[in-house]
């Protein structure tokens, strides 16, 4: 255990997981982790650092790296996911294991550099895995654990930590050796990769009697996804000692509870600290963490949530016009049950969530089912 | 020089157009460029007629990801092949002019900036012709294309084409060259001598283009070589900062060019004169303006 920032924390278990190629452009809040793995290159720990001039150029050149087989990494956040958006979808169309750890952030406008799921959020339907982490310990953990299962099932994975909650945290952290990593991630040799010995042809352009099936084939894949990164989320967990749920949801009081709130990341800290101090009270509340937001894990969602006397899903993002993201889901995996369900959107723009937001929360639970806004307004909008 | 059709890494089958600029500078590029190679392909017509699943007309490597970001894709490849030991394999871009001078223009500078270790062919062929004929930076003053159409109050494009080559200059890069479809030897040579050395490379090749440009399929390499015989596209490279002209214009009135392509059809007598006097100007006393 070492004492240092979350972002240093990443940096140095990426460098651990020894890619070929990094690329990476600065943006609040990731920054850090670019720059840590910045001095990590220039330190000669990492065989390439490229000083892209954008994030378009960033996921570009970590696509070519991937291409022509080596493993390859990039960090982001917000303006600047939303820049690589083309790309996204391009990386998981042509089955470019590529790992990013995106440092969760808020999208313009108004421009607002702190943290919610928005930015993540709207990259979900585009074939890259995401993974949703509570502290910085479980970031650096499913970093290699992303690799690995990247690399499996070739296809891109994100690993989403909160901007600022986690990034800018000082805490005690533990980075897995190099040593530990090889035991549990191979070296990448791909089958397919851009190889003058082997030539083939990447990124096609498909007419109507073909598209359809590469999409449907994205598709089954990512579904699929679920078994390995249970599988795969167990042996890493015996290898180093720590795991986190079955690897796509942690359930947290949730099998005699009442009443339960659904979230995502570091806001589940808080969300735990509240359940329990309410169950203290004697109160059955509880608490399910969806890890793993893409593939979405219905069955183990609703096996979890079926027979709730009131289940409420909290989330930082929304979707204009619609119920938003994670409550559309929980809903889906619900759908043949009556199990009553709330919809809470908050924390956008870095507003807190705090563990007494989080006992009213609770405490809604406990009427009808409503959807609203954690509405804190402190200063009328003008 | 002798080649076998059999020995070509660029193949028929391919769906370019009858006498397509493109299709005979990547046939020739790839002649000189040999096996060791890897393509990036920006999306362009070259792409399109290259490579619709389940068929492909290349024998060597290839990659498409989108318009404006080949040269990163290939900074990526050059960088896995550096990080896995590989010294000998030609990472090569293939992008149209769209892709160049215009949307993928500041991820180009940016490899430029930093003098990755990439060949870059651009193909120039003076529009958006994959999605059917709009303009581009790249277009030529007072060319009519879907976007700079001829009205009765504007004619044509209102502005000199972009000097892109020179923008390339101003980044240091060790090696750029313009060469044409219509000298092809030329061309091989650049290739050849770009392919063994360090860093960035760019050759920006003038394609002719006839469904864009409005002409008969047979005058393409004639096309290409009147740009240079007019004084119209400079041949010529730079080498660590030295310039060599290659081909000195012959000073063929720019009528003769602008004559078979219907582009230009609707040129006044003025306008070009004012044109030739421009292209005299330049190649007098370096003011003026040419097309490439």
């Amino acid at each position: 255990m070492e004492t240092m920032e979350g972002s240093k924390g990443v940096a140095d278990v990426v460098v651990n997981c020894e890619p070929d190629v990094v690329a990476c452009f600065p943006i609040t809040p990731s920054t850090h982790i670019a720059e840590d793995l910045n001095k990590a290159y220039m330190d000669g720990k990492l065989k390439t650092y490229v000083t892209v001039e954008s994030e378009f150029g960033a996921i570009s050149t970590i696509v070519g790296g991937s291409a022509a087989g080596a493993r390859s990494f990039s960090t982001t956040s917000s303006q600047g996911l939303a820049l690589m958006h083309e790309v996204i979808f391009a990386a998981a169309g042509i089955r470019l294991p590529l790992v990013m750890v995106v440092a969760n952030r808020s999208l313009s406008a108004p421009l607002s550099i702190w943290n919610d799921h928005q930015d993540t959020i709207s990259e979900r339907d585009s074939g890259w895995l995401q993974l949703y982490c509570e502290t910085n310990q479980e970031v650096i953990d499913t970093v290699p654990l992303a690799f690995r299962i990247a690399e499996e099932l070739m296809l891109p994975v994100m690993v989403c930590m909160d901007g600022f909650y986690l990034t800018h945290a000082v805490e005690q952290l533990d980075i897995p050796t190099k040593e530990v990593i090889r035991k549990f991630l191979p070296p990448y040799n791909p089958k397919i990769k851009l190889d003058p010995e082997n030539p083939i042809t990447l990124g096609v352009y498909a007419k109507p009697e073909h598209y359809q099936d590469f999409r449907n084939d994205l598709d089954d894949d990512v579904h699929a996804a679920r078994e390995k990164i249970k599988e795969r989320s167990k042996e890493w967990a015996n290898i180093i000692g720590r795991g986190y749920g079955d690897g796509l949801i942690e359930k947290y009081n949730t099998d005699d509870a009442e009443r339960v709130l659904v979230a995502m990341s570091s806001v589940c800290g808080n969300i735990k600290e509240a359940v329990d101090e309410l169950r203290a009270n004697g109160e059955k509340v509880g608490l399910l963490r969806i890890k793993s937001f893409r593939p979405f894990p219905y069955d183990e969602v609703k096996k979890a949530l079926t027979g709730k006397k009131h289940v409420g899903v909290v989330e930082k993002d929304m979707s204009a016009g619609a119920f938003p993201p994670l409550y559309v889901d929980v809903a889906s995996a619900l759908y043949s049950e009556t199990v009553p369900l709330s919809s809470f959107i908050g924390g956008l723009g870095g507003r807190d969530i705090t563990v007494n937001d989080i006992k009213e929360l609770f405490k809604k639970l406990e009427n009808e089912p409503v959807r609203e806004w954690i509405l804190k307004r402190e200063l009328p909008l003008k | 020089m002798e080649f076998k059709r059999e020995d070509d890494l660029f193949v028929s089958g391919h769906t370019a157009c009858a006498g397509c600029g493109a299709a005979i500078i990547i046939r020739t590029v790839m002649r000189a460029l040999g096996k060791d190679t890897i393509i990036v392909n920006a999306t362009s017509c070259s792409e399109i007629f290259s490579s619709c699943y389940p068929t492909s007309a290349w024998k060597v490597p290839y990659i498409h990801v989108t318009f404006e970001n080949a040269a990163a894709v290939a900074t990526g490849i050059a960088k896995a092949l550096e990080a896995k030991g590989n010294d000998h394999t030609t990472v090569v871009v293939i992008a149209g002019d769209g892709a160049t001078y215009d949307i993928g223009f500041g991820i180009m500078s940016g490899v430029m900036e930093r003098n990755e270790n990439v060949l870059y062919i651009c193909y120039d062929n003076e529009a958006y012709m994959n999605t059917g004929i709009q303009r581009s930076g790249a277009t030529p003053y007072k060319a009519w294309t879907t976007t700079s159409q001829v009205g009765t109050v504007r004619q044509g494009k209102q502005e000199w084409k972009k000097n892109l080559t020179e923008i390339a200059r101003a980044h240091n890069i060790p090696y750029i060259a313009t060469s044409t479809a219509g000298h092809l030897i030329d061309l091989t040579k650049k290739v050849e001598k770009a392919k063994k050395i360090k860093g960035f490379r760019l050759i920006n090749v003038l394609s002719p283009c006839v469904a864009g440009w409005k002409y008969p399929p047979n005058l393409t390499v004639k096309l290409a070589q009147l740009a240079v015989d007019t004084g119209l596209w400079k041949m010529y490279e730079v080498e660590n900062g030295k310039e060599t002209i290659n081909m000195q214009p012959k000073f063929t009135p720019v009528e003769e060019y602008f004559k078979p392509q219907k582009r230009f059809k609707h040129l006044t007598k003025e306008d070009i004169e004012d044109i030739q006097n421009k292209v005299n100007d330049y190649w007098k006393n370096g003011k003026g303006e040419i097309y490439g």
